[in-house]
């Protein structure tokens, strides 16, 4: 997949180690992503998943090993500048039902990176806002306090305010996590169409089997802060590696996944 | 009622500093009340306080040594708040006992009469001086001319600091300038307000304008009125029942908070989420 980065990785680790108060989160970590790849990352709690996108935005520092993301080294006075081009959605947080914003004021952040200091929104700025909500079908809501929304339609929010950042790599770290099996369900379609839509690359953390998109194009298994497999879906989900992955018996149901699994 | 007190320089002095201070406050107050750490103003005060005893003990400026004070309680503030390892509340309790502490220990080791410090405990917004006023108006300024240009990385870091760093923007930068302005605020109004009542001009009108809107920019609006209500309020309750205007502006800015408790539109908001549950 040759593009802007000249056919090389737009995310590459190497040997990556990265350390979380006094526990070792990654333990040598390599992992190439292409641009335009849609990659599912999956494994127990505490396997590391996180970190592994933290480090990858420049939030974490590493001990060793190598980082380049988007053609640049994620450490110094470049992290500013390289967060401004990934669009990070973290765990969820509980918003304070109170919080002095709007739904509109929340996905204006997003941009506020790019528009730098001195700067203010202006009309085009707000009509990017105005166009990501409608995106993820929250123009009805946009007025609203922010406080005010449900699980999903917070997750909705917080995806709109990473797109108005107009990302070219986005981050994904449990979204669906205290979601309702239908939220889950709408949050995953629209994560995918918007991977498909803007072309983005995407990487998805999840710790639950059932909140991987369907249509990842690759799915990494993550334990104890190593990489312990990866490959297509349908050769990485097997009863066998996700038995190992979690320390009990699984079993994959075939018959969900086999129609969307690319071959 | 003889109201002609007012046309004294002394009282228009109480009137300018009630409204610096209010403004400087309430702007401050903003962000303890939205980084959800109101001890942040009692800890602040308190260095303040204690630095400003060593100053009287050692005979330098009080206000220098509330300025170093609450400089440095604001760099040991700022990894707890950021890093959030230790529970903050705790490290900040611990933080104003220290300083609390550390103050009545000068206040005991100062010879001679303690009037002066005890001043600074309770404040005295009658006995301001010219540069007092000054201080105070040019710390007011720089709060409100750095909220006002920095509103949108301001609004992000209070918002969520990971957020704020994840969209790429310096918010552990921002983090330490808002704890150094609550220092200069702090120390800036020891003379008027007190060590010990300081927090209370911090908390409360943040608090009230924290229960009447959803717009952070009305929210700093609201807070700095309701300082200067809170300053204005309290010095004239002072002056007609002849009780100290300390503690007068800190009773004054709690019973507008308990009003705006009362009639937040925010409580109906549970009320008005079911009616619209049931429409739908």
């Amino acid at each position: 997949m040759a593009g802007r980065y000249g056919g090389s990785a737009i995310v590459s680790l190497v040997d990556v180690v990265a350390a979380f108060r006094e526990k070792v989160a990654l333990r040598g970590v390599s992992l190439q992503v292409s641009e335009g790849e849609f990659v599912g990352v999956i494994g127990p709690n505490g396997a590391g998943k996180t970190t592994l996108l933290t480090v990858i935005n420049g939030l974490r520092t590493i001990r060793s090993g190598r980082v380049s993301v988007l053609g640049r080294t994620a450490d110094g006075g470049n992290r500013h500048a390289l967060r401004r081009e990934v669009g990070y959605l973290a765990q969820v947080e509980n918003i304070d039902e109170r919080t002095p914003m709007t739904v509109r004021d929340v996905v204006m952040i997003g941009r506020y990176g790019m528009l730098g200091l001195f700067h203010r929104p202006g009309k085009h700025d707000w009509a990017v806002v105005d166009e990501v909500l409608e995106m993820v079908g929250m123009s009805h809501l946009a007025r609203r306090p922010i406080g005010h929304l449900s699980g999903g339609e917070q997750q909705r929010a917080a995806i709109a305010r990473c797109l108005a950042q107009e990302p070219k790599l986005f981050l994904l770290d449990e979204p669906t996590a205290a979601l309702d099996w239908k939220a889950q369900a709408g949050i995953l379609d629209l994560v995918r169409r918007i991977h498909d839509s803007r072309r983005l690359t995407t990487l998805f953390v999840t710790h639950d089997l059932a909140a991987l998109p369907l249509a990842c194009d690759r799915v990494v298994l993550m334990k104890d802060g190593l990489i312990r497999d990866e490959g297509r879906p349908a050769s990485v989900l097997t009863n066998q590696t996700l038995s190992d992955l979690y320390d009990i018996p699984v079993s994959v149901v075939r018959e969900r996944r086999r129609e969307t699994i690319p071959a | 009622m003889d109201f002609s007190v007012f046309g004294y320089q002394f009282m228009q002095n109480a009137i300018l500093a009630a409204f610096l201070g209010g403004v400087a406050c309430g702007t401050i107050g903003v962000f303890v009340v939205l980084m959800h750490m109101p001890f942040i103003g009692v800890a602040m005060s308190h260095a303040a306080f204690a630095g400003a005893l060593l100053g009287v003990w050692l005979g330098f400026n009080p206000l220098i040594g509330a300025f170093v004070f609450s400089l440095v309680a604001a760099a040991i503030i700022g990894p707890l708040a950021d890093r959030g390892g230790l529970s903050p509340e705790v490290s900040l309790g611990v933080i104003f006992s220290l300083m609390l502490g550390i103050g009545f220990l000068f206040l005991g080791l100062m010879p001679g009469t303690r009037s002066t410090a005890l001043e600074l405990l309770w404040g005295s917004i009658l006995t301001n001086s010219s540069s007092d006023i000054l201080v105070l108006g040019v710390v007011a300024a720089i709060v409100v001319g750095l909220v006002a240009v920095f509103f949108k990385e301001i609004q992000a870091t209070v918002f969520n600091r990971n957020i704020a760093l994840s969209v790429g923007l310096p918010a552990t930068v921002i983090l330490y300038g808002v704890l150094f302005l609550a220092g200069a605020t702090v120390t800036a109004s020891l003379r008027s307000i007190g060590g010990l009542l300081i927090f209370a001009l911090i908390v409360n009108p943040a608090s009230a304008a924290y229960q009447l809107t959803y717009s952070m920019k009305r929210m700093f609006l609201l807070s700095a009125v309701f300082g200067v209500l809170s300053g204005w309020i309290g010095l004239l309750v002072s002056y007609v029942f002849d009780v100290p205007s300390g503690a007068t502006i800190v009773i004054t800015s709690s019973v507008i908070f308990i009003l705006a408790a009362v009639f937040s539109p925010k409580h109906r908001v549970r009320h008005w989420q079911a009616e619209a549950a049931v429409k739908e």
